[in-house]
């Protein structure tokens, strides 16, 4: 199976940066996560209103938010692995 | 309903069952060292852990409990689909790589790697067991549901069958196995429900579900003051009316057999529509429309009562794709079953009476949860949907079970790169549900009694082939995911609680065996909870262990990690409001009041799901309790 040999946390310098990324990208999440259920609370007449295609808000910013975090997610990791790469060069 | 039993689904479900089981000799052999048994040793491939998290995650609650909550409530069933993922987002960003660089193998040895504390090591363990239980309910109630039209078993068999089959994998190989089991699940789960929404899609939309579907009577009535005169068909006699939440049920009498139907007025024109309707009787006799259940009286519901495409209306539409599908939906009229309660002198009457639904209200929320103030929405209302969506968000990265995968992997990045795969994997599922849900809505095949079934049976509409593969899947579902809970509750017991708590000696032989009885133990009260909860949805289940995750772990966690104040103190007494204040409004909540047999108005605490509530008491509570203890952290060094 596909296991892998050993198992040592290594020193990990850019550790910080992306813990830095980690929360930016964090942040922009909850911000539209938060901007969803505000809708939901505040004017739900609106998550019914035609936006594109015959879809509504509720359906493109619902699938929305579950395409956006897979995206985020590998947005993340290009940039982690990247200051991976760079910064823990030996 | 009666569910008919195949040969095709009993040989499909040992063979899954069987292949689970074979893994776990296998990996048995493999387990000697504490490490290996609750970690897996460290080494799983980051792609194999990415599909496992998949498995572990997506349990009875995402696709039996978010599919049936869809098929009855519209999209505000995918309303747990978009929280359940958006959590992951959480954990990716903020909790993945710290937590795999401090743990070891369990989620309280990260919050104590740095404290070294017996009060982190105490609540940590006490949170873990029961954020574990809160979980394991729902599961075995699933379970459960799957065996009777499986197997033709009834539910308590579906529990102790799933509750002896883990604690076997659990008790013999540990996290390996486990993982594998998640990793096997989890990649077919995702393929089936695949199958299954390109078939729904495939089918359209149509008046007519399937040959068999029940056409529903209508009579024509003459009406006075809520009170049924006479009715066209001679045939019934008008026994009973009945008046419940300004709604209007009438019994009728045929050839001595009762049933009751609702009274629909619409533009001066009323009509009796047949109803489903379970009674049960003063000796304890349930009788499903009249008969007893063997009459098979009692149909799978769910059409539609109009199709419009293109301003026309339409019978049927043909393959549709999957936006075309929603949109589709979203012009048409949907019959969904209400339920209400009533007694009518010594018996007890549940109907399920038929509701037209505008397909613009069921794409969107508002049938589950009131918004509107249109709708009669309150502020508690309100409450309960912000409440709801804050716990989802925040409750993926505060389950131990899930938390303790990061330690299975060789490396952080090994960390991350598998939570990506896992939020690819479970986020095309959840969109996959949408349609599931959807498709069930509409096909005629829900049963009322139990809307878990909802996507099993959809699978059943099918085929029985595609029904017992998808039901085998979901049976292995809950044991991959129960697999994962139990190891997360042993770890718990005995690594936090006997080896570091109280600091018995142990040598690795022996920690490994008090894990393996640990996980009986759990096991064992897992199979009496999941009798005991028979009936409710799994998915509002996992709601609500969601909660108290959130409440108890995810603010010890977050500031143990960003906060440099944190103290020892500070996390332990978190834990502990968040685990009384979380527990203490559900126990006080709607939705007990009714399980307890009271008027659920009457609850002392209007809201249902206590994030709201508990998550920011137990912020508070951390930062005060470490302000006031910070001489505690200057004489300790953080320098590692």
């Amino acid at each position: 199976m596909l296991h892998e040999p050993t198992n040592v946390i290594e020193t990990d310098n850019a550790a910080p940066k992306k813990a830095k990324l980690g929360v930016i990208l964090f942040i922009v999440y909850t911000l539209i996560y938060a901007g969803f259920v505000m809708i939901g609370l505040t004017k739900p007449e609106l998550m019914g209103m035609e936006l594109m295609a015959g879809q509504n808000i509720a359906i493109i910013y619902g699938f929305g938010l579950i395409v956006l975090a897979i995206v985020m997610g590998f947005i993340y990791n290009y940039f982690c692995t990247k200051m991976e790469n760079k910064m823990n060069k030996k | 309903m009666i569910y008919e039993v195949s040969n095709l689904a009993i040989i499909i479900f040992v063979f899954i069952v069987g292949l689970v089981l074979g893994l776990s000799f296998y990996f048995a052999r493999k387990t000697k060292s504490a490490a290996s048994y609750y970690a897996a040793g460290g080494k799983i491939h980051w792609a194999v852990n990415g599909i496992a998290f998949a498995g572990d995650y997506l349990s009875a609650a995402s696709f039996l409990g978010i599919c049936g909550m869809i098929a009855y409530s519209g999209y505000d069933g995918f309303l747990y689909s978009i929280g359940y993922l958006a959590g992951w987002v959480v954990a990716l960003f903020l909790v993945a790589e710290p937590l795999r660089k401090l743990g070891k193998y369990t989620f309280t040895d990260a919050l104590d790697a740095r404290f070294d504390s017996r009060a982190i090591k105490l609540t940590a363990a006490i949170s873990t067991l029961i954020v574990s239980i809160f979980y394991l309910i729902p599961q075995m109630v699933g379970a459960g549901d799957l065996v009777v039209p499986l197997l033709g078993l009834p539910h308590w068999m579906g529990v102790v069958i799933v509750g002896s089959i883990v604690i076997f994998i659990v008790a013999t190989a540990g996290m390996t196995s486990t993982t594998y089991v998640q990793f096997i699940k989890g990649a077919l789960l995702v393929i089936f429900s695949t199958i299954l929404t390109i078939y729904i899609l495939n089918n359209g939309l149509t008046l007519t579900p399937n040959a068999n579907y029940h056409k529903f009577d209508k009579i024509a009535a003459v009406v006075a003051n809520d009170t049924v005169v006479s009715i066209s068909d001679s045939t019934y006699v008008i026994k009973t009316t009945k008046v419940v939440d300004k709604l209007v049920f009438v019994k009728l009498e045929k050839n001595g057999s009762n049933c009751w139907y609702h009274l629909n007025k619409k533009d001066d024109v009323a009509n009796l529509e047949e109803m489903l309707d379970i009674t049960v009787l003063a000796n304890g006799d349930k009788l499903y429309n009249g008969a007893p259940k063997t009459a098979n009286k009692f149909y799978q519901v769910g059409h539609l009562s109009k199709i419009i495409v293109d301003g026309k209306e339409v019978d049927k539409t043909g393959p549709v794709g999957p936006f075309q599908f929603i949109k589709t939906i979203e012009n048409s009229e949907i019959v969904r079953f209400s339920k209400k309660g009533f007694t009518d002198g010594t018996d007890k009457v549940t109907v399920y009476y038929q509701k037209v639904t505008s397909g613009k209200d069921v794409m969107k929320p508002g049938l589950l949860y009131k918004l509107s103030a249109a709708a009669g929405a309150t502020f508690w209302d309100k409450l309960n949907f912000l409440s709801l969506m804050l716990a989802l968000f925040l409750g993926t990265s505060a389950l131990p079970h899930i938390l303790i995968r990061y330690y299975t992997v060789p490396s952080q990045r090994a960390a991350r790169k598998s939570t990506i795969v896992a939020i690819a994997a479970i986020g095309f599922f959840y969109v996959l549900t949408l349609y599931m849900g959807l498709g069930s809505m509409i096909n005629g095949v829900l049963d009322v009694e139990s809307s878990n079934m909802s996507g099993p049976l959809l699978a059943k509409s099918i085929g029985v082939g595609l029904f017992s593969i998808i039901s085998a899947i979901a049976f292995a579902t809950v044991l991959g995911t129960v697999s994962g809970l139990i190891v997360a509750s042993s770890g718990a017991i005995a690594h936090d609680f006997i080896d570091k708590y109280l600091k018995v000696e142990m040598t690795d032989h022996g920690k490994v065996k008090a894990g393996k009885i640990a996980a009986f133990c759990v096991g064992i009260f897992a199979i009496v909870l999941g009798i005991l909860f028979k009936g409710m949805n799994v998915s509002f289940l996992v709601g609500l262990a969601f909660a108290v995750a959130a409440s108890a772990n995810l603010p010890a966690i977050l500031f143990l990690l960003f906060w440099k104040k944190t103290t020892a103190k500070g996390i332990a007494s978190s834990i502990i409001v968040g685990i009384i204040s979380s527990i203490g409004i559900i126990l006080f909540s709607p939705t007990m009041w009714e399980k307890y047999g009271l008027i659920p108005k009457d609850a002392p605490i209007p809201l249902d799901n206590p994030g709201i509530i508990s998550i920011p008491l137990a912020v508070l509570t951390l930062v005060i309790v470490s302000l006031m203890t910070q001489k505690d952290n200057s004489t300790k060094d953080f320098s590692k």
